[in-house]
C-alpha cells in the first residue's frame, strides 16, 4: 500500500499526455514550441540527475578499487590481513597489517548495537503503526526523524562527555570509551531508519488481515504477533538490515566513542577500534601511494563489500515483498 | 496525507548520500589538480614588492598538531605587525605538513620531527631546491596521569616497559602505586596517539625504542588535547602529550633517565639543558629559500616578541 505512492509519479502523467495528444490533433499544438522544448530539456536534466547517482557510485567504486587493488593482489599478505591482530602500519622494524582486531571491532560494536536497536526499533515501529492514535503518531514520527538528523559528530561528543563517565560509574569499569559506548550511540542512530522502514512494512499489510483477525476474536497483541509480524516479516528484516548497514558504515561517532584501541574485545567494556575509524584516523597522514595508504583502501574495499552485500540483501528482500 | 511518507525518508537518505559522494568526487578532483593553483601566489609576491602591500597576501602554514596552538597564536599576533599578510594555519600532523610542502600547497610546514632524508629528496624533486629548516622552539613531551594518582616520578625504562610491545609492566602495583582513588582496576590504561602522529613517532623513538613497537590495545587518541582530556576522565590512565596541553585535571610526572635517579619535571630550563629526557625541537620548513614575506614572518617568530608567545602557549622558547 505504501509502495503505491511511489509507483505513481503524477507529474509525468500530466506532463507528457497533453503533448503527445496535441501533436497529432488537427487544431495544431496547444502549447508553444518553446514550452515543448523546455519540457524536453527539463526531462533530460532530470534524467541526467538520475543517472548521475549511478555514475557517482561507480566512480567511487572505481576510485577505491584503483587505489587498493594493486596492493590487494600484490604485496598484501591476505592471511595476515584477515587472521592477525597485529596492526603496525608505521612500524620502523616490522610492518604488519593484521586487520582481525579491526574487523572484530566493527562487528562487535555493530552486533551489540543491533541487540539494543532491533527490539527498540521494531517495537517503536509496531507502536507507531498499530497502537497509537493519529496525534501521538505525528509527534513521534517528527521526534524520530529529528533523532536521524543529529550529526554523528554530536553523537560522538555525547559519547565522550556523557556516556564515558556514566559507563565508568554504573558498571565500575576502568575505561568508559568502549564497545558498549559505541553500540549505544549506533543503536540510537539506526533506530530511526528501522522505525521508518519497519512502519512502512507494517502499513503495507492490507487492513483486511487486521479486520479478519479481530473478527475472529484475537486481541490487538495477538493480531500483531500472529498476523502482522509474519505478514510483514520481509519488510521488517529489510529494516533491520538497513540499520546494520548504517551501523557498519558509521565513522565519526565510533571514532570518538569506542576508545580507538586495537584489541579483540572480551567483554562489552573493552575499548576497540573499527575499520571505519582506522581509515579516518590514519588516511590523513599516510603518504599517497605508500603501502600504508593502499592498505587503508583495501579496508575501504572490505567495508564497501560488507555494506554493499547488506544493502543488496535488504533490497532483494524488499523486492520479494513487493512482487507478492 | 499528512504523515511524511517513508519513501520521502528514503529519498532524503539517498540525497544526503549523493551529496556526500559529490563532495568526495570534488575532493578527489581537488586533490589531483587544485594543488597547482595554490603555489602561484608565493612567487608572485616574491617578485613584485610593490604589489605586495596593495594586495592581501596569504601564507599557508600547515602541519604538526603539537604546534597548531603555537602557530595560531603567532598568526594572530603577527596580523598586528603586518595586517595585509594573512597567515592561514591548519593542523593535521607533521606528516600532513610535510606532504603539503612536497605537493607545493604549503608555504611553511610545521613539523615536530626532523624531515626524513627521503622526504627531503621528494621535496627537492618537487621544488628544485632542498627545503630550509628553522628551529622555532622546543617542546617537552610530558607524561600525564590522573590528578588523583599518587605516583610522582617514573623512569624511562618503566615507561618503555609500559608502552613497548611485549613490555612487562601492565599493573599500577608493579610501579609501586598501591591504589588510585576512583580507579576501577589495577590495570594501567595506556593512552597513546594514532600511529602516524609526530608525538607517537617521537615517543617511540625516545621512549619505546626506535626498533620497537607499541603494545596494542592502547587508546589511540586523535589529538594532543584528546590525550590529556582522556587521562583526566580516567583515573587509571597514563598518557603522553605536549607540555602545553596540561590542565589542572591531570598531573605531570617527573621523568628520570634511569630507575633510582631523581626524576626531572619538564620545564624551560630542564628542556634547554637536556636534563628532561623527552624533549624535542619544533621545526618549520619552507620549500627552498623562503620568500621575503615568509622570511620576515619566521624572523619575527624567532625574535623576542615571537618567543614570548612560545612561552605563553606552554612550549619552551629558544635559549637566549
Amino acid at each position: 500500500m505504501g509502495e503505491q505512492a511511489m509507483n505513481l509519479p503524477p507529474a509525468r502523467v500530466v506532463g507528457t499526455r497533453p503533448v503527445s495528444a496535441s501533436a497529432g490533433s488537427p487544431r495544431g499544438p496547444r502549447r508553444g514550441r518553446f514550452a515543448i522544448a523546455a519540457e524536453t530539456a527539463l526531462e533530460w536534466v532530470i534524467r541526467l540527475c538520475g543517472i548521475s547517482a549511478i555514475v557517482f557510485v561507480f566512480g567511487i567504486f572505481f576510485f577505491v578499487l584503483r587505489e587498493g587493488v594493486g596492493f590487494l593482489f600484490g604485496g598484501l599478505n591476505l592471511v595476515q590481513f584477515f587472521f592477525s591482530t597485529e596492526w603496525y602500519p608505521t612500524s620502523v622494524s616490522n610492518v604488519r597489517y593484521g586487520a582481525l582486531a579491526l574487523i572484530a571491532g566493527t562487528f562487535s560494536v555493530t552486533g551489540l548495537a543491533m541487540l539494543i536497536a532491533v527490539p527498540f526499533g521494531l517495537g517503536a515501529a509496531v507502536f507507531v503503526s498499530e497502537f497509537c492514535n493519529q496525534r501521538v503518531r505525528e509527534t513521534l514520527k517528527v521526534v524520530i526523524e529529528l533523532l536521524a538528523a543529529i550529526p554523528s559528530v554530536v553523537w560522538g561528543f555525547i559519547g565522550i562527555s556523557v556516556l564515558n563517565p556514566l559507563i565508568q560509574e554504573v558498571f565500575h569499569v576502568p575505561v568508559g570509551l568502549n564497545v558498549l559506548n559505541g553500540a549505544l550511540l549506533l543503536a540510537l542512530m539506526s533506530v530511526p531508519i528501522m522505525v521508518s522502514i519497519g512502519e512502512d512494512a507494517l502499513k503495507a499489510v492490507p487492513d483486511s488481515f487486521r479486520e479478519a483477525s479481530l473478527a475472529m476474536g484475537a486481541t490487538r497483541w495477538q493480531t500483531v504477533h500472529r498476523v502482522l509480524l509474519p505478514a510483514a516479516k520481509n519488510g521488517l528484516l529489510a529494516a533491520v538490515l538497513l540499520g546494520v548497514g548504517r551501523a557498519v558504515g558509521e565513522t565519526m561517532a565510533v571514532l570518538m566513542a569506542t576508545g580507538h584501541a586495537v584489541n579483540i574485545p572480551k567483554s562489552p567494556f573493552d575499548p576497540v577500534r573499527t575499520l571505519t575509524a582506522t581509515i579516518a584516523a590514519e588516511l590523513g597522514e599516510a603518504s599517497v601511494g605508500s603501502p600504508h595508504y593502499q592498505v587503508l583502501f583495501v579496508i575501504g574495499i572490505l567495508l564497501f563489500t560488507i555494506t554493499f552485500a547488506v544493502n543488496l540483501i535488504a533490497d532483494m528482500i524488499v523486492k520479494g515483498t513487493r512482487k507478492r | 496525507m499528512l504523515r511524511t511518507s517513508p519513501t520521502s525518508f528514503r529519498i532524503r537518505r539517498a540525497l544526503t548520500q549523493g551529496l556526500a559522494f559529490g563532495a568526495l568526487a570534488v575532493l578527489c578532483v581537488g586533490l589531483g589538480s587544485g594543488c597547482k593553483k595554490k603555489s602561484e601566489p608565493a612567487p608572485e609576491g616574491a617578485s613584485s614588492g610593490a604589489a605586495e602591500t596593495a594586495k592581501k597576501q596569504s601564507i599557508q602554514n600547515i602541519g604538526s598538531d603539537t604546534m597548531v596552538n603555537l602557530a595560531q597564536a603567532w598568526a594572530e599576533e603577527y596580523a598586528k605587525v603586518e595586517p595585509h599578510l594573512s597567515i592561514e594555519v591548519s593542523g593535521g600532523g607533521s606528516g600532513v605538513g610535510i606532504a603539503a610542502l612536497i605537493n607545493k600547497t604549503a608555504d611553511i610546514a610545521n613539523s615536530s620531527r626532523k624531515m626524513e632524508p627521503e622526504e627531503i629528496e621528494k621535496a627537492k624533486a618537487a621544488t628544485g631546491q632542498p627545503p630550509t629548516e628553522f628551529i622555532v622552539g622546543f617542546d617537552g613531551l610530558a607524561v600525564y596521569v590522573h590528578k588523583s594518582n599518587p605516583l610522582e616520578s617514573i623512569s624511562m625504562e618503566e615507561l618503555a616497559e609500559i608502552y613497548r610491545e611485549g613490555g612487562k609492566l601492565g599493573k599500577w602495583s608493579e610501579v609501586g602505586v598501591k591504589s588510585i582513588p576512583g580507579a576501577k582496576s589495577d590495570d594501567i590504561i595506556r593512552v597513546s596517539r594514532q600511529n602516524n602522529s609526530g608525538s607517537y613517532q617521537y615517543f617511540r623513538e625516545t621512549v619505546v625504542g626506535k626498533k620497537n613497537d607499541f603494545k596494542s590495545g592502547s587508546l589511540d587518541m586523535n589529538g594532543s588535547k584528546d590525550v590529556v582530556e582522556q587521562v583526566a576522565k580516567t583515573p587509571g590512565a597514563i598518557g603522553y602529550s605536549g607540555l602545553g596541553y596540561a590542565t589542572p585535571e591531570v598531573k605531570i610526572l617527573k621523568v628520570s633517565k634511569k630507575k633510582g635517579e631523581p626524576g626531572v619535571l619538564p620545564s624551560i630550563p630542564t628542556v634547554h639543558d637536556k636534563t628532561y629526557p623527552i624533549s624535542r625541537p619544533l621545526f618549520m620548513y619552507t620549500p627552498g629559500t623562503p620568500t621575503p614575506a615568509v622570511k620576515r614572518y619566521l624572523d619575527w617568530a624567532m625574535s623576542d616578541a615571537g618567543q614570548k608567545i612560545v612561552e605563553h602557549t606552554g612550549y619552551v622558547p629558544l635559549p637566549k
